[in-house]
């Protein structure tokens, strides 16, 4: 076999960084997937070879420099090999959302005018071939799981191993094609190209250069110093921009270990197997993963229970400020070493956090009692806020600066600014090239300096210098003394109450805030039943007096706290409805995705909201909804207005009046 | 008709072998009942056989001759051109014929992974001395078949509940279970009874495309009694159909759809 092992461009692209990874870490664990109940495991210079012989299997195909290829899986080793397969053959990867519909896929490959698709299994190769007829750019497809697929028509079909079968008999003809290819590569090449989800329009392809990926890996990797002994599970898909970095870039630049699931089933199974040094996860999967642990503790013996409770609350006294290396007295320190041994310890393995050195959680608000258990147990969470424009990280916080309300300091050579609007703006080494083929977006994204919106308001806390987010800059409005309105800030704080499913705040223009709220009929349901209080409706027990009375104290508790707020201390709640009905995508009122529109809600319910306004005690009001047979209906009903309690400043305020 | 020796190739470009198992003029009583009366048909090497026809048509006693379990009184089975002579159930299993049941037989308070190995059972010699205290054979072998029950799990992807125990399983899991300690012996026919009864369309779905796996991946012959048409006419290559214990059409699902009897067996016939 020819000589194929020179030295491309030093460490400036991935298939670089895993020719030094291949002999500088060689025999060490790169990759792992769990098969057949068995984690079979790859090595650095085991996974150079099967990333090679894709290479030149690809290129026997014909793959050209500059071609896109999409790739449509779950987390799988094959399929990261494939990324940089790709890459190495001059090629550019285009991971797609394997959940995607065909017709999502197909506007997505037409927009790239991908010639190559490396697909996980029949069910992905299927969607392609659904769309085939559209898709004129589309030459070659290689899957990876070849159950079903045997009686396929494989012209233009090849199995992955064949194709590296292939690429390794053909190595002698095109290493040095290889090679060359692989040498051009520099920090300007592109690495990858991701498309946004796109909750508005159409999806946008975002290119990222070797540049943005390289040292966006380095600056992190060096932020929490994660190195080659860190290991992560990945589970999240593909196509999204995190775990490019996470299971990519910082695992090339570190040298870590990727693991990958045997099933999404097994997840949590195989969290627990790996316990990952370093692991990201959204919110809700640390919310389901307390729910359930608070559920089976309920069945668990008196003693265990007993003993669980007790030193929990002494972990939340005490543990977050070990974590944080704060002062705490010897005594307290002896407890919680003895909780970590009954209690804390047998948890984090369970729940497969035994090992965590560093965990991130983003994308959306986590409840600070879910944020500050996991922190309490000594598990290093914390939280980073990104974007796919950045390369993900613009701001994450540092070990021992964790709170629950911000999102951190700028990451390691990002800057950023807010305008006079509150929007966030960054600049970084990380900030992407362009929208594929569409200039006009980018030139309003990314201005002539590099300066990129986020499309998000928010602050810097002037103590700490943390990022604060309020919320999506086209939400944040002006009440009319000036202050600033900012809805979902105080929103988000009523639904961490568990009892509080939705929460729509209003006060746009006007000089104090109202708001409409939801119950969460499986919680309060779940309080009616154990309190023997009767209901025969939602309406009815949205009504009951009980109930008003707990809402009315946690909407008095979200008021002190949004008081300790300067900025935001206008967006206390002065009177609020508890909503007859849920808030409902059929009726129009949410999105498919759960958002409430907010327009539309207020144009809906504009007598709930007059009366709210014109300080009357209570509201008739009729309602139009739709079944879920797509039948109408009306619902009349007489809602309660409730008065809550205001805090600090705003009180003086209304005294002084 | 077919010709009887030579094999033939399906629509989908799927190569059916000869005759593997024969049933020839098979009569069946319960004392006065004749529950099968004088049926003769034949299952070919790879192929999906269906036996289908409605309540009472004498379908799970057929499925029962053929696996064994029944002697009919008159007529033979012939098997791989050998006549069968009555058989313990253990020498049916050991002939290589595996099969699911109706009501779900399983080990209820085993997990998963025990319940499919108990399907390897006719692939392990060590004996009880050598497996109590895994000396021997028994390592060797518990490997061994574990690798083969891991590749089962993999395929029907039941990976999150290997370890599981079955009774905790919803329906629609245990009946794919029973289709795994099945495929676990390697069987050259496999025998279905009623595979999709009691599933919702998803999972009728999912059995529907994993018994295609089964005979794609490992070309194994498959005969089913179901009573979804649907799910029938879509899987089978052939379908025998009975009626009152006699059959009455059997042929490919095309011709058995416009067979004039079996169109009045399922929708009734008109007394004007």
């Amino acid at each position: 076999m020819a000589e194929v092992h020179t030295r491309a461009g030093g460490e400036m692209s991935l298939p670089a960084l895993l020719q030094r990874n291949a002999e500088r870490y060689g025999d060490r664990p790169a990759y792992r997937e769990k098969e057949y109940g068995i984690w079979q495991s790859w090595t650095w210079a085991e996974a150079e070879k099967e990333v090679e012989a894709l290479a030149l299997g690809l290129l026997d195909l014909g793959l050209r420099p500059g071609d896109f290829v999409a790739i449509i899986g779950r987390n799988r080793p094959y399929l990261y090999w494939s990324m940089v397969a790709v890459q190495a053959a001059g090629g550019v990867p285009v991971p797609l959302y394997q959940d995607a519909v065909a017709e999502e896929m197909s506007y997505v490959l037409a927009n790239c005018g991908a010639r190559f698709v490396i697909a996980g299994d029949q069910e992905q190769v299927d969607k392609v071939l659904e769309v085939q007829d559209q898709l004129t750019t589309l030459e070659q497809m290689i899957y990876l799981d070849p159950r079903g697929l045997r009686k396929y028509d494989h012209g233009q079909l090849h199995g992955f191993k064949a194709v590296q079968v292939q690429g390794r008999k053909a190595a002698l003809a095109l290493a040095d094609e290889l090679n060359a290819r692989r040498a051009e590569l520099d920090y300007a090449s592109t690495c990858v190209m991701l498309y946004t989800s796109g909750t508005t329009g159409k999806p946008k392809g975002v290119v990222l250069s070797n540049r943005n990926v390289i040292e966006t890996a380095r600056n992190s990797a060096q932020f929490d110093q994660l190195s080659s002994d860190d290991s992560i599970l990945s589970y999240l898909p593909m196509a999204w921009v995190g775990d490019f970095i996470f299971s990519v870039a910082q695992a090339y630049w570190c040298g870590f270990c990727t693991n990958c699931p045997e099933s999404p089933e097994t997840m949590m199974t195989d969290l627990r197997e790996i316990g990952p040094t370093y692991f990201f996860a959204p919110p809700r999967v640390f919310e389901g993963q307390l729910t359930s642990v608070m559920i089976r503790m309920e069945d668990a013996g008196r003693l265990k229970r007993r003993m669980f409770h007790h030193f929990l609350a002494h972990a939340k006294k005490v543990g977050g400020r070990i974590l944080d290396g704060k002062a705490v007295g010897l005594l307290d320190r002896l407890k919680y070493a003895l909780g970590d041994v009954l209690v804390y310890g047998p948890l984090k393995d369970t729940l497969g956090y035994g090992r965590i050195r560093v965990g991130y959680t983003a994308g959306e608000a986590i409840g600070p009692e879910i944020f500050d258990f996991y922190r309490s147990l000594g598990i290093n969470l914390k939280q980073l806020y990104g974007q796919t424009e950045a390369t993900v990280f613009i701001t994450q916080q540092p070990d021992g600066e964790v709170r629950a309300d911000t999102v951190g300091v700028p990451s390691p050579s990002v800057e950023l600014k807010i305008d006079e609007t509150g929007e966030i703006f960054y600049r970084s080494p990380g900030v992407f090239v362009e929208y594929f083929k569409n200039p006009e977006s980018t030139m309003k994204t990314k201005d002539a300096d590099g300066w990129v919106a986020t499309g998000d308001a928010g602050f810097i806390e002037e103590k700490s210098g943390h990022l604060r987010i309020i919320d999506r800059a086209k939400d944040v409005g002006k009440m009319a003394n000036g202050a600033m309105f900012a809805p979902k800030f105080v929103e988000n704080k009523l639904k961490f109450y568990p009892d509080i499913l939705e929460a729509v705040l209003f006060g746009n223009g006007r000089d104090r805030c109202v708001a409409f709220i939801n119950i969460d009929l499986t919680a309060v349901g779940n309080w009616a039943e154990r309190n023997n209080i009767a209901y025969a409706s939602y309406q009815e027990l949205a009504g009951h007096p009980e109930v008003l009375k707990s809402i009315t104290a946690h909407v008095g508790e979200v008021n002190r706290s949004v008081a300790e707020d300067e900025m935001l201390s206008g967006c206390q709640v002065h009177r609020f409805v508890v909503l007859h009905k849920e808030l409902d995508a059929d009726d129009g009122e949410l999105t498919r995705t759960r958002k409430v529109r907010r327009g539309f809600v207020e144009e809906k319910f504009q007598d709930i909201l007059a009366a709210l306004y014109d300080g009357e005690v209570s509201v008739s009001t009729r309602t139009e909804v739709t079944y879920e047979d797509g039948r109408k209906g009306e619902i009349s009903a007489t809602l309660a207005i409730q008065d809550a309690q205001i805090s600090g400043s705003m009180v003086q305020l209304e005294a002084a009046e | 008709m077919l010709d009887q020796t030579a094999g033939f190739v399906t629509e989908d470009g799927r190569t059916i072998g000869g005759v593997v198992m024969e049933m020839k003029n098979i009569t069946l009583r319960f004392g006065g009942v004749e529950a099968i009366k004088d049926i003769s048909f034949d299952i070919r090497e790879g192929e999906i056989r269906a036996i289908i026809g409605p309540n009472g048509a004498g379908k799970s006693s057929m499925l029962n001759v053929i696996s064994g379990f029944y002697v009919p009184q008159d007529g033979e089975v012939w098997f791989h051109g050998k006549k069968r002579k009555p058989m313990r159930p253990y020498e049916v299993a050991r002939q290589g014929i595996a099969r699911t049941f109706q009501n779900i037989a399983l080990f209820e308070g085993m997990s998963v992974l025990d319940n499919v190995m108990t399907g390897r059972l006719n692939h392990m010699s060590a004996n009880l001395f050598q497996q109590a205290f895994w000396k021997g054979r028994a390592e060797a072998e518990e490997v061994a078949n574990r690798e083969k029950v891991e590749e089962i799990i993999d395929f029907l992807e039941i990976q999150a509940i290997r370890k599981t125990p079955v009774a905790r399983l919803p329906y629609g899991l245990k009946k794919r279970v029973e289709l795994a300690r099945a495929l676990a012996a390697e069987p050259k026919l496999l025998l279905l009874d009623e595979p999709m009864a009691g599933m919702n369309v998803e999972e009728k779905e999912d059995m529907s495309r994993f018994i295609l796996d089964v005979n794609d991946e490992f070309g194994t012959t498959i005969a089913l009694i179901e009573h979804d048409m649907g799910v029938v006419m879509d899987l089978s290559d052939r379908v025998v159909v009975m009626d009152y214990g006699k059959k009455i059409g059997d042929g490919t699902p095309d011709e058995v759809r416009s067979n004039q009897q079996v169109i009045d067996a399922y929708l009734g016939v008109s007394h004007d």
